[in-house]
């Protein structure tokens, strides 16, 4: 059985611990905010927090989080309203397909998190290893800097 | 003006009682593939076909409008311009409009959502019902307010007259209203009524998906819902000799181990269970693999030695008198099989219901046919099989939504009364698609003194760029294999006005002389179906680099060049706007760095768009940075501008990743390129900024958006390499090694 925080709640899986997190997190505790893209870390589109840090759950095993905080994307809000980097994704319309968009905005917040203030450059570096297929990767760095830009 | 919705699928099914106005269309009328609408006047858009009022519009009770349409949401954003457009032809707000899409069972049949068609198909269709809708409408509000027609006015369904009375849309309508044929009579609102239409909205699926909601078929669960996964031969060609299905029967959490000839499946309680017992599995398979594919490399050599099916003059334009030609100039170009590329894998979720229906939720762009295709392939009445949609990640083609669709029910069909949910590994997304096929073309010009184009002449080596589902087993990869095969059919080559593998090989130019010839060949050594543009992408590239590398021995300007034979005024204002934009009157020319442009116009009946721009070339690694780019669109009628600048800004990039990176690999048995790393894709730190110029043509007719920039982005990139480095680079994707190889020979 592990036990781990997902977005402030206590939860506890009684799955093998070698289950990737991004089933447990998508199968069992009904969460959007992690999607499966290929499975080896390559795309980004199931990052998760974990105690802050971005982590991709497709090959992260479920015992890797126990005892630790993993934040989601429905874990970023502020109370019921988008938080500010949601917002600033909807204000830009940064997305077509949205499907990379959670770990866009996941892999996002850990830069804001550790950079409040980043350069075009500096936001496009911390994205580089989540991939956008429609295109919308302009919008998405608008977005990122929109958000620091009101904090 | 930003206009925020939010709605959901979930939210849009559960609309229930409207006014009985309306009715679903009975499954078999819905799926149905034609309409009796011989003799009578043509209506606009996809009402001709689907010519009750009903079937697309109901006014409910609630105070809402439910707008039932058979075009699906893939991420280009048609639910939105359909929304926008049915609030400000009915006079009602955005957020009473709830649309549902592609359900089989309850919409308008509109074949595939595909090919740029969405708008002047769909989007036309919902204009003139709701325009249509609300002349009703209002007729009912005068003859119940006893008040003249004209001293009526509109705000938010609520109807006015001079006199102070009031009655609103929700309490006019009842019984046989709307149960009749549109007439098509109704005009449309002008362009300065508009509210909605011309202003940029924000996407009614946007706001929840960033939120987390539930959106997409991936993020359905329905309960008690059991998963599966496949096992796919290891070649295409390959036949399943052997497999220990006792064994995986036994493994933990397997609820049903299946074979049917060399289909093999699983269905388990878990989602990781599934995979292991679907590893089991093909550990265990013992195949019969032949080698037949010709590799990645001798590709090429294959398109011009393989008979085709067919040669067709795709334009034969005899050039009557005139000048001699006094030069002659040739090239060749080349594109390799490229992906689709989701960033979601494909997904479907099917039950075989105690009703003994089927019914499978899929993020397919083309449910109805492919219901009809399932259907045949497990041996049951198209009518008992239902597809409804819902969203997946981008597919920008036929990729393998419809494959996950059967796939589920064959699995499905295995445990009825379950449902199971099935979701492709990356390994077999990439490598079982129906790839955009690879293409040769040849084109020659012949010249005079000055460098004109007398005689234009061009041939298209390919395969084909259509095997979609179109009701037929033989369309869905798995229905090969099973122990009762269907074989695929003979795949068909698109003609006028579209064309598929020769879709836009005829230039927009004015040429005295001018012939298109398509080599068309029917046999696929990989899978090859629809992709974004179909043969669009390499025959604008050829096109706009042939035009180029003409320009560039007369010794002309390419935008001078190329006006000289344009002859299409909104042709030459895209083309001339994106240079204007791009600053190319005053660029001036630094070592290393080069600029190029070029237009199409998509199918020359869909979208214009001209792209510019500026790279800098490393001659050391070959390596080639877009600094910046411009694209200029002329989509007709603009219906949300965000949204059509968001899709050839994406097509834009997207082409940027084919057309630097982007190749199929494969050997003598199988696809090599199996996952990002070995297929890898344009990202951030190699996206240039874009600037997208719109230009608005109020009134006309909408021409569809989404495929436009994908065919002058290739060539651009190539004519601005050149203009780098004096190197003409002739075969996608320009990548390090082949830019490196290139420029040594220099």
């Amino acid at each position: 059985m592990i036990s781990f925080k997902l977005n402030g709640q206590s939860v506890r899986s009684p799955v093998a611990e070698a289950t990737p997190l991004l089933t447990v997190l998508a199968n069992d505790l009904q969460i959007n905010g992690s999607k499966y893209g290929c499975g080896k870390a390559q795309c980004g589109a199931c990052a998760v927090l974990v105690d802050g840090n971005p982590v991709r759950s497709c090959t992260a095993p479920l015992s890797s989080v126990a005892g630790r905080a993993v934040t989601t994307l429905e874990g970023l809000k502020d109370g019921k309203q988008p938080s500010r980097l949601q917002q600033a994704f909807i204000d830009e319309q940064a997305a077509q397909c949205g499907y990379c968009t959670s770990g866009m905005i996941i892999q996002a917040q850990a830069l804001l998190d550790r950079n409040p203030k980043p350069t075009d450059a500096e936001v496009r570096s911390a994205l580089d290893g989540n991939l956008c297929r429609c295109g919308a990767h302009n919008r998405i760095v608008r977005a990122v800097l929109r958000a620091a830009k009101g904090a | 003006m930003n206009h925020t919705l939010t709605s959901t699928r979930r939210g849009f099914l559960k609309t229930t009682g409207y006014v009985s106005l309306a009715f679903g269309i009975p499954l078999d009328a819905a799926l149905s593939q034609t309409a009796a609408v011989t003799a009578k006047p043509r209506l606009p858009g996809d009402l001709n076909t689907h010519r009750k009022l009903n079937a697309w519009l109901r006014v409910n009770a609630n105070q809402t409008v439910t707008l039932l349409v058979g075009k699906v949401e893939l991420g280009q954003g048609i639910l939105t311009a359909v929304t926008q457009i049915c609030a400000d032809e009915l006079d009602i707000d955005l957020s009473r409009v709830q649309v549902i899409s592609g359900d089989t069972a309850l919409v308008p049949n509109e074949g595939v959502t595909a090919g740029s068609f969405s708008m002047p198909y769909c989007a036309t269709a919902v204009q003139y019902a709701s325009a249509e809708v609300r002349a009703i409408l209002l007729d009912l509000a005068a003859e119940k307010l006893k008040q003249p027609l004209d001293t009526l006015s509109v705000h938010d369904g609520l109807v006015s007259a001079i006199s102070g009375e009031q009655v609103a849309y929700w309490d006019l309508v009842s019984g046989e209203a709307l149960n009749r044929e549109a007439t098509g009579l109704v005009k449309p609102k002008p362009a300065h009524r508009h509210r909605y239409i011309g202003h940029s909205v924000n996407r009614v699926d946007l706001t929840p998906k960033m939120l987390g909601q539930a959106m997409f078929v991936q993020e359905h669960r329905p309960a008690g819902m059991l998963f599966g996964h496949i096992v796919r031969p290891p070649t295409y060609q390959a036949k399943l000799l052997s497999v220990n299905l006792a064994a995986v029967q036994k493994m933990p959490g397997v609820v049903k181990a299946v074979r049917n000839g060399s289909f093999l499946g699983v269905v388990a309680k878990r989602e990781e269970q599934a995979l292991a017992a679907a590893k089991a599995m093909a550990a265990s398979a013992k195949w019969q693999v032949d080698k037949v594919l010709p590799g990645h490399e001798g590709i090429f050599e294959w398109l011009r030695k393989t008979k085709p099916n067919k040669l067709i003059d795709t334009k034969t334009q005899v050039r009557v008198g005139g000048e001699p030609v006094v030069k002659t100039m040739q090239a060749t170009y080349q594109r390799p099989y490229q992906m689709h590329a989701s960033i979601g894998t494909s997904s479907a979720i099917a039950t075989l219901g105690a009703d003994g229906v089927m019914l499978i939720q899929t993020h397919s762009q083309s449910v109805f046919e492919t219901s009809v295709a399932i259907a045949k392939m497990l041996g049951m009445d198209p009518a008992k099989v239902r597809c409804q949609h819902m969203q997946g990640a981008g597919c920008y083609g036929h990729n393998l939504a419809d494959d996950a669709a059967a796939d589920a029910a064959l699995l499905a069909a295995a445990v009825p009364g379950q449902t199971v949910r099935l979701q492709y590994t990356r390994e077999q997304e990439h490598t079982w698609e129906p790839y955009g096929s690879a293409m040769e073309i040849q084109v020659q010009a012949g010249l005079d003194a000055q460098g004109h184009v007398l005689d234009w002449d061009l041939q298209v080596w390919s395969t084909p760029h259509g095997t979609r589902p179109s009701g037929e087993p033989g369309n869905l990869l798995s229905a090969r294999y099973l122990e009762k095969p269907f074989t695929l059919p003979v795949p068909v080559n698109g003609g006028p006005p579209n064309y598929a593998a020769d879709r836009n090989a005829i230039a927009l130019y004015d040429f005295p002389g001018h012939k298109v010839l398509t080599h068309f060949i029917t046999d696929m050594p990989l899978r090859a179906s629809s992709t974004r543009g179909l043969g669009a992408y390499a025959n604008v590239f050829a096109i706009e680099s042939f035009i180029d590398e003409l320009a560039a021995a007369a010794k002309v300007d390419p935008v001078e060049y190329r006006l000289r034979f344009l002859k299409d005024e909104r042709a030459r204002d895209a083309l001339v706007k994106a240079a204007k934009a791009f600053g190319w009157a005053d660029w001036k020319k630094t070592e290393g760095r080069g600029r190029g442009i070029a237009f199409a116009r998509y199918k020359n009946i869909a979208g214009y768009c001209a792209v510019a721009l500026e790279v800098e070339v490393n001659r050391r690694n070959g390596r080639i940075r877009v600094l910046r780019a411009v694209a200029s669109a002329d989509v007709g009628h603009i219906v949300n501008p965000d949204g059509v600048s968001n899709q050839i800004e994406g097509g834009l990039i997207q082409s940027l990743s084919w057309s630097l990176k982007e190749e199929v690999k494969f050997d003598d048995t199988k696809v090599l390129s199996s996952d990002w790393a070995s297929y890898p894709i344009l990202t951030f730190s190699e996206v240039p900024p874009v600037e997208v110029v719109l230009i608005d043509r109020p009134g006309a007719p909408f021409l569809g958006t989404g495929e436009a920039s994908q065919g002058p982005t290739g060539a651009a990139l190539a004519n601005a390499v050149f203009d780098a480095t004096g190197v003409r680079f002739r075969r996608v994707p320009l990548t390090p090694d082949r830019v490196k190889a290139g420029l040594s020979k220099t």
